[in-house]
């Protein structure tokens, strides 16, 4: 049963750029009435709660461009980690009642618990609109006063430059399901849809960001997973250089930051997009065979495919900017990509590649010799996807 | 992959006229199918009987073909043109069928024959006959309804020992649910059963467990040849299953699905499309959700456009018909830019940053004997779209769009049809589905004396939807207690208007006017911002200016300096206000846009052309009221930098007519509403025909009983009674005695459906006229311009007698029975009519003509329901031309310009007929009478009047027989004219069976009668229900007799509706229908082939 808010606490939102959004507090009471971030947007129209969960939004507040948010409530079932990370959440209108047979709790109550504030009643169409044109920007949010807001919005750091994977990954490592083959899952920030996934190839040992490759070795891990994680891939060194170590010696296989940090374990670089990519409709055309997969994305950088010459291979290219989405090592079992295959939320386009990665496990050698290029994703015929979790 | 380039030519087919469950959303889906194609470089060949559609504009085809929608005409067509592919995805169920048939006669995609585009023939049948599917769903592992298919009643009572009741009756190959019903009882079901048997042309059910009650969602999905998959957009229904989707309140997105839900639909519904086997195209999968297990079931699909995919197109931005038709010649959808975005492509899937509520618009007011209730089969005539923010804003947005009198969901005069009921009632009430069913829950959730679950428990809406409305219900209880309109706070203003309170319903709230609580708004700060429709939630910048209203802070109309005209469009389509006066906002907007105007659209109906975004300048979607309309000005004058639009009323129909004495005078483009009042008003126009010294039928107007009777004590009896300010001949009624009469004014003034429009009051009285009996009715169409030129449009001569309304009649042009002189007389009035009202751009008169004297009926300085038939029988763009004299230009200047041409009338005949909507409503007699009932109509072009009208019968679904028996049964009046008739009949070989009286008569001329039958209401052996039940008859002629008596002819007339035996119902038709069967065997008998040409062919000749 639903525990809406019961009274309306006024609050606003301060950018760093001085513009003010009147609006309501949701969720948890802000310490000193202030919550700061770097302020982003996500265009998905279902999926609020993966979306919060998703340990990628470290230090970054969430507005959704959907309206109504809250509809269908809370459940445990579609938590994406521990629990959420972001440092807030912005929306047009929460839903006082949610309706649905999977809802555990109101959202509300879930933010509440998690201590995530929120502000409700915002302009977030305006709110969207200028962060396209500006880029990220910080913000700050709450029942303090606008000089207070501004000043915290531009005091916030944001997420440039700073480690936020060491803030998310897993303390020690822990093991999932039971399959005979091991996997090793870098923890960046991973999503249990990733778990979930890998978990159907093997027993998966998800393991902390600084784990050492001589660590992840010893562990005789039939293939090595870079996982998705928030904040800028130069921000972690220690990663990089692991990862630099396994390549071609395990059959690799990332998503999103793990992409980046192959990459630049290669020696390619990263930049950052001017207002990234949140959603879940983004076209990514899959190069070979021309076919276009419907994809889920959250990054703010991205990889620059020139600066690794012709170590790799690009598979995959977003539609709509051109930005790259995928890479495949040449001559080696090792590719990644940009977006989300293992979607949570979003759509099942890609979950494919969990399987381009049980063959790669199967058969690493073939790897060293045929470009993946030339693999075209199966065909999915009347492919319904097997992982999904708390459904009748 | 390119284009194809192994393809020239590709035949359309439209889907005829409008009908329920296939209106303008096909017009749309063509016209852009159209425009593309040719856009592309092929050759276009369009068929369609509809001539009130923008499609069949010559401009919009290489050939446009306005002929009867058979297999017959279309084989010829092809034939004629040798087209390389048939696309039948753009004309809804009319196209498939026509395709399916052509496709079993071998004539079009096998080998040698023009290519099936869009969609082949195996998928056609896989997705429509209810089996192949149900089969093709298990085979990949989807869920379906319990079920069993029928082709006898033998059969279906097997079927149904093994589904039970309730149960579900689907007819294969029906549009629009036809036949479609739940059986609770074995009686129902075998009724049912029966009935959905003949209603399948292959005789086929579908016999279905019930999932009545449970969530109804509908995905919009697109494929192209690579196998590129996207969902356009998600819906949700408010009202459970149980209600046709068409009947439906619905909503998008999908409001109550988690994502985890969302996506398995999603890949269900891509893995039906591939299995199913739609190549290239859009199509719709309907799924139901169990609430309480989130169990999913697909119920249909459509493998083609459909009304949906017009809604989803104006809900996303995403034009699903024009990137369908890309798709069908070879395009995928990463090679096609999104219009709106025109960075990103068309392999996306749209996100909206709003709430988009669709809700149907019914007629039931006009058909006497139906139930009103909402069941499988669609009975709604059109629908409204409203966009908001939030879910309660475009609700009360799209509340006050249907033009019902209804401000919103409640606080306005309506409200208080509920004080007498109870909660007991109004919660039985809500079980049963019908159009009042939102405003009975509205008023449930404002007592506060049943919860939510009850309400929902009673009437299967989903709690959220309920919950959301209820927080507009508090927030009315919050605004009643602050009646200090100086008080109320920006924040409150902010916080009702955001909640879709219209001013109209506050002011009703307050006891004030509405003007004053415009003015207090304003005065506080609060004013709508404008945000912009863009298929990306913001993501990408939007190029096309397509706004709805909400209440933010930021507006995103962007400045111009182009001078502007505004164009009201004519909302929710209705009998009596359809898709003419869509196809003349659209045109006035192509020809300003082409003199050089910026156009401005507002419109709140999503099936028109209207509303595409392609259409106009910028596109308003928003509805009709002056509130509305005065925001939209308001903000067309900021970004014009304080210069005020010019607003067009005349083109859209009653819908902004209506609205032209609540705008400023000033900017109202063309005649001036002072004129407008003038012809209105019935006083005022009695004295300019006298002035002019054109007679009119004595009468006059009468606000009660008591007036009336001094009227008719004046004029004598039959008289005409009918309201003012009314389109369609709504309440109107022909009263041939007192008692009569004061039923008459006793409906008129009772809180009926007209009671709710505004009532009776000195401005808006009842008129009185006398009736004249078997006079010949007339239409004109004309455009007058400032230098007092008039251009005659077109004069119809209508088939049916005056007393039927012109909307149901036929008529032809040019006219075939008046003497030359009668013409020269009605123009010469249209002329001095025009000049008396100062007439800038279209008016339409009426005129009666008895004996030697033409009488003017009524005239409107508006565009009338005929003008776009005008334009295809004489070539000239009437609508253009008149939309252009009302921004000042001559018709010298036009003339010059070469936009108006002479008309072409010589060598052809044109019919226009009327298409009803009785075969949906077996329970109304279909008798035609003052009240327009038709909801469309067909065009037959012919050498001669017997050839165009059998041309037009066959369009209209009428098939003039050429052998067999017909019936005749004549009201005393028309048997002089039955002999004729009957004579003409025999002389063809028909036999022919007649009722006593008839027979009687007509065998004292000398006429054989094969079958004499006995009245029904005697209980005679053998009675014309039978002859026409056995089908022993081929045509069926009955006339009503005036008064009373009625009982045998109405059970006659519904028989041949229910059998489907041609029919028709004046003896003025029955002529017309003889002469049409007479050529008709001449062209057998010579064994000529079926006569087609396009419309460009007609008009250069």
């Amino acid at each position: 049963m639903s525990t809406p808010p019961e009274t309306i606490t006024e609050a606003a939102l301060v950018l760093a750029d001085g513009s003010v959004f009147e609006g309501e507090l949701i969720g948890s009471i802000p310490p000193s009435g202030i919550a700061s971030g770097e302020v982003v947007f996500n265009t998905v129209l279902s999926g609020y709660q993966e979306v919060m969960t998703d340990p990628s939004y470290a230090g970054q507040i969430i507005t959704f461009t959907y309206p109504h948010i809250g509809n269908y409530g809370a459940t445990l079932a579609d938590f994406e980690s521990r629990r959420p990370f972001c440092r807030g959440v912005i929306v047009r209108d929460l839903a006082r009642r949610e309706s649905n047979y999977r809802s555990e709790a109101h959202l509300d109550a879930m933010l509440r618990r998690y201590g995530v504030s929120g502000i409700a009643g915002i302009d977030t169409r305006r709110l969207t609109r200028l962060l396209r044109d500006t880029g990220a920007m910080t913000g700050a949010f709450g029942t303090a006063g606008e000089s207070a807001l501004l000043a915290a919005a531009v005091a916030e750091p944001g997420t440039d430059g700073i480690d936020l994977v060491a803030q998310v990954t897993t303390p020690t490592s822990f093991t999932v399901g039971s399959g005979e083959r091991r996997i090793v899952a870098y923890d960046y920030g991973i999503k249990f849809s990733i778990i979930d996934h890998l978990a159907t190839l093997g027993t998966v040992t998800v393991v902390p960001a600084s784990t050492t490759a001589d660590e992840v070795l010893s562990l005789e891990p039939s293939g090595v997973f870079l996982s998705n994680g928030p904040g800028d891939p130069a921000e972690v060194g220690y990663a990089v250089e692991a990862v630099g170590q396994l390549v071609g010696r395990v059959p690799v296989f990332g998503i999103c930051l793990g992409h980046q940090i192959l990459s630049r374990a290669l020696g390619g670089s990263t930049f950052k997009l001017p207002f990234g990519h949140h959603g879940g409709n983004h076209p990514v055309q899959h190069v070979a065979s021309g076919k276009v997969e419907i994809t889920s994305q959250n990054h703010n950088f991205c990889v620059d495919p020139d600066s690794l010459g012709s170590q790799v291979e690009v598979t995959h290219v977003n539609l709509n900017d051109h930005t790259n989405e995928g890479m495949w090592v040449v001559g080696q079992p090792a590719f990644s990509v940009q977006y989300h295959p293992e979607a949570g939320p979003g759509p099942h386009d890609a979950s494919y590649l969990f399987g381009v990665f049980d063959a790669m496990m199967n058969d690493p050698n073939e790897w060293r010799t045929k470009p993946m290029v030339r693999r075209s994703p199966p065909a999915r015929v009347a492919g319904l996807p097997a992982a999904e979790r708390g459904v009748a | 992959m390119p284009k194809r380039t192994d393809i020239h030519s590709i035949l359309i087919i439209g889907s005829g006229p409008i009908v329920i469950g296939q209106a303008c959303e096909f017009d749309y889906s063509g016209t852009q199918a159209c425009r593309v194609l040719r856009e592309e470089g092929y050759r276009v060949i369009l068929v369609n009987s509809n001539p009130a559609t923008i499609m069949t504009d010559p401009d919009f085809a290489d050939a446009t073909y306005i002929e009867p929608l058979t297999a017959d005409v279309v084989a010829r067509i092809i034939e004629c043109e040798k087209p390389d592919a048939v696309l039948p995805t753009m004309g809804g169920q009319t196209a498939l069928n026509i395709a399916m048939e052509l496709f079993a006669r071998g004539l079009v995609g096998v080998p040698g024959t023009p290519e099936l585009i869009g969609a082949n023939a195996e998928a056609i049948a896989t997705a429509e006959d209810r089996d192949k599917f149900k089969q093709a769903m298990i085979e990949i592992g989807l869920g379906v309804p319990a079920s069993g298919v029928a082709h006898s009643m033998d059969e279906a009572v097997e079927v149904i020992k093994t589904i039970g009741l309730p149960c579900i009756i689907r007819p294969a190959y029906i549009l629009g649910g036809r036949g479609t019903g739940i059986a609770s009882t074995m009686a129902e079901f075998l009724d049912l059963a029966s009935n959905g048997i003949a209603a399948s042309p292959i005789a086929e059910i579908l016999i279905e467990t019930s999932i009545a009650g449970w969530k109804e969602f509908e995905l919009e999905i697109m494929r192209d040849r690579n196998d590129n998959c996207v969902i356009i957009c998600s819906i949700e229904n408010f009202d459970a299953m149980g209600v046709h989707t068409g009947d439906s309140i619905t909503v998008a997105p999908a409001q109550t699905l988690s994502d985890v839900e969302y996506q398995r639909m999603r890949d269900a519904a891509i893995a039906c499309i591939r299995r199913v086997g739609v190549e290239t195209g859009g199509s719709n999968v309907q799924f139901a959700v169990n609430p309480a297990t989130g169990e999913q079931v697909v119920i249909e699909m459509n493998p083609r456009v459909s009304r949906s995919s017009a809604l989803a197109s104006k809900a996303t931005g995403f034009p699903i018909a024009k990137i369908a038709a890309k798709l069908a010649v070879g395009y995928t959808l990463d090679e096609i830019p999104n219009d709106i975005t025109k960075m990103t492509p068309a392999s996306f899937e749209p996100s909206i940053d709003y709430v988009v509520t669709k809700i149907p618009r019914w007629a039931f007011e006009k058909l006497p004997g139906t139930s009103g209730v909402l069941g499988t089969q669609m009975q709604s005539v059109g629908e409204v779209m409203a966009i908001g923010r939030t879910f309660p804003e475009s609700l009360q947005k799209a509340l006050r769009s249907l033009e019902q009198g209804r401000l919103g969901l409640n606080c306005d005069p309506a409200e208080r049809q509920f004080d007498d009921m109870s909660d007991d009632f109004l919660m039985a009430s809500i079980r049963v589905p019908t159009p009042d069913r939102i405003f009975q829950i509205g008023e449930l959730l404002n007592r506060r004396t049943r919860s939510i679950e009850e309400i929902h428990e009673a009437c299967r809406v989903d709690p959220w939807f309920l919950d959301q409305m209820s927080i507009i219900i508090e927030e009315r209880s919050a605004l009643w207690s602050n009646h200090d309109l100086g008080a109320v706070s920006k924040r409150q203003w902010r916080r009702a208007k955001r909640l879709g309170f219209s001013d109209g319903q506050l002011a009703y709230l307050w006891g004030l006017e509405e003007a004053d609580v415009r003015k207090a708004r304003e005065a506080a700060g609060v004013i709508p911002t404008y945000k912009t429709v863009d298929t990306c939630a913001a993501e990408f910048a939007a190029q096309t200016p397509y706004h709805y209203s909400t209440y933010e802070d930021e507006n995103e109309v962007r400045p111009s300096t182009k001078p502007k005209v505004i164009i009201l469009g004519s909302g929710p389509n209705r009998i009596g206000q359809g898709i003419e006066f869509d196809y003349c906002c659209v045109h006035a907007s192509f020809a300003l846009r082409d003199a050089g105007f910026e156009t401005v659209m507002v419109n709140c109906n999503p099936e028109t052309v209207s509303t595409d975004y392609d259409t106009s300048d910028r596109l308003y979607f928003e509805p009709l009221t002056k509130e509305d309309v005065l925001n939209v000005i308001a903000a067309e004058t900021v970004a014009s930098g304080g210069v005020a639009p010019k607003v067009i009323v005349s083109l859209g129909g009653q819908t902004p007519l209506k609205l032209s004495g609540e705008l400023p005078v000033g900017l109202i483009a063309g005649t001036s509403p002072r004129s407008i009042d003038l012809a209105e008003d019935r006083e005022k126009w009695a004295v300019l025909c006298q002035s002019l010294q054109i007679p009119q039928p004595a009468g006059g107007t009468a606000i009660d009983l008591e007036q009336a009777l001094q009227i008719v004590d004046r004029v004598g009896f039959p008289v005409l009674v009918r309201p003012s300010y009314v389109l369609g001949g709504r309440g109107m009624q022909i009263v041939h005695d007192r008692n009569h009469l004061a039923r008459a004014m006793a409906e008129l003034t009772g809180f009926g459906t007209l009671g709710r429009e505004g009532g009776l009051s000195a401005e808006r009285p009842v008129l009185v006229d006398r009736f004249l009996e078997d006079a010949t009715e007339i239409d004109v169409d004309a455009v007058r311009d400032r230098t007092g030129e008039v251009l005659i449009g077109g004069v119809m001569e209508h088939v049916e007698e005056a007393g039927i309304h012109s909307g149901d009649s036929a008529c032809a042009i040019p006219p075939q029975t008046l003497p030359g002189w009668v013409v020269e007389v009605i123009e010469a009035y249209t002329k001095s009519i025009a000049a008396a009202l100062d007439v800038r751009g279209l008016i339409n008169v009426q005129y009666a003509a008895l004996g030697t004297t033409v009488y003017v009926i009524e005239a409107n300085p508006r565009a009338s329901r005929t003008v776009p038939f005008v334009a295809k029988a004489t070539g000239v763009p009437l609508a253009k031309v008149a939309t252009r004299v009302m921004l000042g230009a001559t018709l010298a200047e036009l003339r010059e310009e070469g936009l108006l041409t002479e008309p072409v009338g010589d060598g052809h005949v044109s019919v226009k007929e009327a298409v009803l909507p009785f075969s949906r409503f077996p329970e109304v007699d279909p008798a035609l009478g003052p009240e327009m009932r038709s909801t469309g109509e067909v065009m037959g072009i012919g050498a001669t009047f017997g050839r165009a009208f059998f041309k037009a019968q066959l369009a209209a679904g009428t098939l003039l027989p050429t052998t067999g028996m017909v019936f005749l049964s004549l009201a005393d009046g028309d048997k002089p004219a039955g002999i004729v008739v009957a004579q003409r009949l025999r002389a063809m070989g028909f036999g022919i069976a007649a009722t006593a009286g008839t027979a009687t008569h007509l065998e004292r001329f000398g006429i054989i009668i094969d079958q004499k039958v006995g009245k029904v209401s005697e209980g005679a052996d053998i009675t014309a229900i039978d002859l026409i039940a056995d089908r022993k008859v081929s045509f069926v002629i009955n006339t009503p007799q005036g008064r009373g008596g009625r009982t045998d002819g109405e059970q006659i007339r519904k028989a041949a509706n229910l059998h489907r035996v041609s029919s028709v119902t004046t003896v003025e038709a029955a002529l017309a229908a003889v002469q049409g069967m007479y050529e008709q065997v001449e062209f057998d008998r010579t064994d000529q082939p079926l006569e087609v040409c396009s419309l460009q062919e007609y008009h250069r000749r």
